[in-house]
């Protein structure tokens, strides 16, 4: 095979001493019969020269050399994106080829982006953004018209998602221009590659695609980490284990330790520094610190200069390092195929296994690392449901299409479908979709005289205004960041930023830990938070929104296996197995299909809880339809919290004769779910991010915070006028499918009560038993959540007032105040 | 779910310059001595003033919305006259904009008792065709009702003003969560009402617009889901953005 690689190319490999991978001829022979490929690979096998070496073939092999695009390579990641460029950069010095790449992302200075178009390089590294920014450009028809290749990295991250929907798009309108360019994914290790296939085809089937497979590498190195400290009771911080964390890296080599939440790195980075009398290089990354900061500790990992970094999914993807020895997990793993791609971060050769050590944060999580361990020697990863391509984003895109010139409406639908996630999309919900972006799409008309899109004599639609167009540039993107706020040392340096609404709890003199130092806070000045070093050691941790993911439900199973089966426990720590026995012994262990709920008094209330193993979003969601049940059964419900593993509610009057059956039937999914989803907040942060993404509301930009009470809108306000005279208005559509796929887990609830059925036991108990011990401890420091806003104030109040009682006696609030 | 909480009241009588003045949860006062309900900045068609000008298409529903609560409060109330308190229409151009429905629907509003516009920042003229008195201020006993403060010397100082306008909402902590909503807000001298328009977004009490007018220690009521709820100035949670 290698006769196809020009001479150049061998003499290339030949100078380095190395030999073409398989896969990298095999992506070779399937370019050169004109086909789309699929290759999945884990890190570190040559991935990326994969995927290029086709491209570099072509250009040397053409004489004289193409002028005009011939290669796009879009990436998830700028810095990726910047990367990669710079590693094309090598061999096409090396071999002095003609060959011009650049970058074009969010940072292109105007003045290189303008000439980019007008005289596009041979090879351009992108983003999912900057590609639908360049395609809504009157001449992205003659950008692209000599494209034949695009290269999609990382394609695992991003195709489950809103991003994926977006680029998918682009993608469709990418075909039309240039439908001789095939298509090329990257991807780490998944669970089905026929979606990644199916995705990645012009027609919706994955026969269309050629997969290719890189060399399997060595089986992973796995352990669970046994503490010699008491295994915490609840938590998920890990802070109890730093001490062996630390001897861990210390001989370990190169390390990355992944946590699962930024306040978890804040708070573990900050535990081994007070260790750290060996002076390890230690580092910190996650996604609130600021860029520079984050590309100079990337920098020195490559360079060798740490000796531990302590990252968030911030690490997940990007620039390769073959010199990590060991990967640590603090925390949960929440999902397998997450644990194996974070464990392909270490040690790159495929011939030398990867080193891994989990580090359960509290005696549940232990039972989930075995299950994850469990699954990654059966070599059985995550499925992840299918969801169809989101209409929010759709709007964007026909928008977007508009702005680069007339639209031919039968001609985009046809187009838009060639788009794997909108290949089953129907034209009842196209049609609608585009009478949005052209007058709101409104029973009632009302904006056919001020329409966004108007129809010429042709039959074809033009984009109305200027100002539509500058909106569309200004906004373009499926990313909806929570509002944040610059964090300042002093006046000067910026270290961060963090989201409003942990800004809103902090007054002055406050400490929090951010950016791995203990910071004071002075106050918000414009949209900076000014700090000072802080003094002590007790800080109120930033409780960061996000970062956390449920328990996926391959690995929920296995932690059901488990806990079902005593024979299984012979690998867990002493610690836990003492804790199950006793389980068994004062209760019951929850079953592998049916569902274990216990109850028992405490103090003055009563309790019940329910093993259900389906994850937070689930639960939360179980736990606000239940207590409308047991409020309605007038058991008096008072709250609840949930975990990924447990949902514990706690009530005025005893559930110990409780119908649970009646409690737990699927028919809850009915009246109740509709009603609720309606009212909570979580739909309407839905609809924000769909509002946003579709364009009806703008995002905010940073220099017109001044202004935005004028121009920005409250979207919850559009959310119940929306909900109360057009219930079925296509955004609103838009966010329950979001709701119903993602936020809430609704199938999932669903799947687990249809399966439990006529298998719930109830166990009465005189009072708390192992098992529900840590969902107790959960109480209080977790907000409790969907209590109804009303109760809070009220509560709130109560408080306050006495509070005040108790200051000032019986003295009289305020002053007319009846 | 808790049982019901003394907490929660859906009217709150206060006292505005000696005279007694009832807060209603719907956003609106009402003055019971003389039988006047007080509504301030409907700003009626907001929303299709964005979509005149080539911004964002939002719902246009926002007329027949602001109408709807309006029609509500009044058929419980039954007032002898009804006090729109300036900023009714979003701007001048509004009242063309309006559907022919919800302009009768208006128009049969205004007939069914007195009716008073006091102009407004954004309406420095009443809306045409509906009847009812403009006015730029009203006395009513030893209080006056303006859109806006008085701005610049005044020979009389009154014994009680309200107000709209400033649109104010109010954010407390409770629980660990941030919670906010439209408010009126009350130092004893000077009420100012919330908007009572759908679209119509708010500025912090605790904003020096606001506060500035306010004595030190006043006092806001929040509008819930089903309650008012009152909280003093210290316990608000101001915005993290001021304005410089």
């Amino acid at each position: 095979m290698t006769a196809d690689l020009p001479d150049i190319l061998q003499s290339w490999f030949a100078t380095r001493g190395w030999n073409p991978h398989r896969h990298q001829l095999a992506m070779l022979d399937a370019a050169q019969s004109g086909r789309s490929a699929l290759l999945i690979a884990p890190t570190g096998g040559g991935k990326t020269l994969a995927g290029f070496l086709p491209s570099l073939t072509e250009l040397i092999s053409e004489d004289p050399l193409p002028a005009g695009l011939h290669t796009l390579y879009v990436s998830p990641l700028k810095a990726l994106a910047v990367d990669i460029h710079r590693n094309l950069e090598q061999p096409i010095a090396e071999m002095a080829l003609p060959i011009r790449a650049e970058t074009r992302t969010g940072d292109t200075p105007q003045s290189k982006r303008v000439r980019q178009r007008k005289k596009p390089p041979h090879m351009l590294m992108t983003t999912p953004e900057s590609l639908a920014l360049l395609l809504s450009y009157e001449d992205a028809p003659e950008i692209f018209s000599s494209l034949r290749c695009v290269i999609l990295d990382e394609l695992h991250a991003i195709e489950d998602n809103k991003r994926g929907d977006l680029l998918s798009l682009g993608l469709s309108r990418l075909h039309a221009l240039a439908p001789q360019a095939r298509r090329v994914g990257l991807s780490a290790t998944v669970a089905e590659p026929d979606r990644l296939r199916r995705w990645l085809s012009t027609t919706g089937h994955a026969k269309g695609v050629q997969l290719v497979l890189g060399e399997d590498g060595a089986e992973p190195d796995v352990k669970v980490l046994e503490t010699r400290a008491e295994m915490p009771w609840s938590g998920h911080m890990g802070a109890h284990a730093v001490p062996e964390i630390y001897e861990q890296f210390k001989d370990g080599g190169t390390t990355l330790v992944f946590v699962n939440t930024r306040a978890q790195a804040e708070i573990v980075f900050q535990e081994l520094w007070r260790l750290n009398e060996d002076k390890l290089r230690i580092a910190l990354h996650h996604g609130s610190l600021a860029v520079e900061q984050r590309r100079k500790v990337e920098a020195a990992m490559v360079r060798g200069d740490l000796d531990a970094v302590v990252a968030t999914s911030s690490l997940d993807l990007g620039v390769d390092w073959a010199a990590v020895d060991l990967v640590l997990q603090v925390g949960a793993p929440k999902g397998a195929t997450r644990l194996l791609q974070r464990i392909g971060r270490a040690n790159h050769q495929l011939d030398n296994p990867s080193k891994a050590v989990l580090v359960p944060a509290n005696r549940f999580e232990v039972l989930e690392c075995r299950a994850a361990l469990d699954a990654i020697h059966a070599h059985t990863l995550d499925g992840i449901p299918e969801r169809p391509g989101g209409l929010d984003v759709l709007a964007q895109h026909i928008l977007g299409m508009a702005c680069a010139g007339p639209v031919d409406r039968d001609a985009l639908f046809a187009q838009v479908r060639t788009a794997g996630p909108f290949a089953r999309l129907s034209r009842e919900d196209f049609d609608d979709v585009f009478n949005f972006v052209g007058t709101g799409g409104y029973a009632l008309g009302a904006y056919d005289r001020f329409k966004r899109l108007r129809e010429n004599e042709d039959g074809l639609f033009e984009i109305s205004s200027k100002t539509a167009i500058r909106d569309y540039r200004m906004n373009v993107g499926t990313i909806v960041e929570a509002p944040t706020l610059k964090v300042r040392m002093g006046r000067g340096r910026v270290l961060g930023e963090v989201e409003e609404s942990f800004v809103n709890y902090l007054t002055a003199g406050d400490t929090f830990v951010f950016a791995g130092r203990l910071l004071e806070f002075v106050e918000v000045r414009e949209t900076s938070v000014i700090t000072r070093p802080g003094k002590g050691d007790a800080p109120a941790v930033p409780a960061y929104v996000g970062g956390r993911f449920p328990l996926s439900t391959h690995l929920a199973d296995r932690v059901r296996t488990i806990l079902s089966d005593p024979t299984t426990w012979k690998n867990l720590p002493k610690q836990v197995t003492e804790w199950l026995e006793v389980q068994r012994w004062r209760s019951l262990l929850p079953s592998r299909e049916g569902l274990l709920v216990e109850s028992f008094p405490r103090h003055d209330k009563h309790y019940l809880v329910a093993y259900c193993f389906e994850g937070r979003n689930a639960h939360q969601t179980l736990g606000m339809l239940l207590t409308r049940r047991m409020e309605r059964a007038g058991l008096n419900p008072l709250g609840f919290v949930a975990t990924d593993y447990v949902l514990g509610v706690w009530s005025t009057k005893s559930p110990e004769n409780a119908d649970l059956a009646a409690l737990f039937s699927e028919d809850m999914l009915g009246d109740d779910l509709e009603e609720w989803m309606a009212e909570s907040s979580m739909l309407k942060r839905t609809f924000r991010n769909v509002a946003v993404i579709a364009g009806l509301i703008q995002r905010r930009h940073p220099g017109e915070e001044k202004s935005r009470r004028q121009v920005t809108f409250n979207s919850d306000l559009i959310y119940d006028v929306l909900r109360s005279h057009e219930p079925n208005h296509v955004l609103l559509r838009a966010t329950r499918a979001d709701a119903a796929s993602g936020l809430t887990d609704v199938r999932r609830l669903a799947n687990m009560l249809a399966r439990v059925k006529g298998q719930i036991t109830h166990r009465h108990l005189d009072r708390v038993s192992p098992l529900a011990v840590p969902i107790l401890l959960e109480i209080g420091r977790e907000s409790v959540y969907g209590a109804a806003i009303d109760e809070l104030l009220g509560e709130s109040a109560d408080e306050l007032i006495s509070e005040a009682m108790e200051n000032i006696g019986t003295k009289e609030l305020g002053f007319d105040a009846a | 779910m808790p049982p019901e909480r003394e907490t929660r009241r859906t009217t709150v009588p206060v006292t505005i310059g000696g005279q007694s003045i009832v807060l209603d949860h719907s956003g609106a006062a009402f003055l019971p001595e003389t039988d006047d309900l007080l509504v301030a900045d409907l700003h009626f068609e907001k929303g299709s003033a964005f979509a005149a000008r080539g911004q964002a298409m939002l719902p246009p529903y926002d007329t027949a919305e602001t109408l709807r609560r309006l029609e509500k409060v009044i058929a419980r109330v039954k007032p002898a006259r009804v006090i729109c308190m300036g900023d009714t229409l979003h701007d001048l151009a509004g009242d063309a904009r309006m559907s022919e429905s919800d302009r009768n629907r208006l128009a049969r509003l205004v007939g069914r008792q007195d009716w008073v516009w006091i102009a407004g920042n954004h309406d420095p003229a009443p809306p045409e065709g509906y009847g009812g008195t403009a006015a730029e201020e009203l006395r009513v006993g030893d209080i006056v009702l303006r859109h806006d403060v008085e701005r610049g010397a005044h020979s009389e100082i009154p014994a009680g003003v309200v107000i709209g306008h400033y649109h104010p909402k109010a954010a407390v902590r409770a629980r660990g969560r941030r919670i906010s909503g439209r408010c009126f807000a009350t130092d004893g001298r000077l009420l100012i009402l919330p908007a009572f328009g759908v679209f119509t977004g708010g500025l912090n009490a605790r904003e020096p617009a606001i506060a500035g007018l306010l004595k030190g220690d006043f006092q806001v009521f929040m509008i819930g889901k089903n309650g008012l709820f009152g909280f003093r100035r210290e316990q608000l949670i101001p915005d993290p953005k001021r304005a410089a």
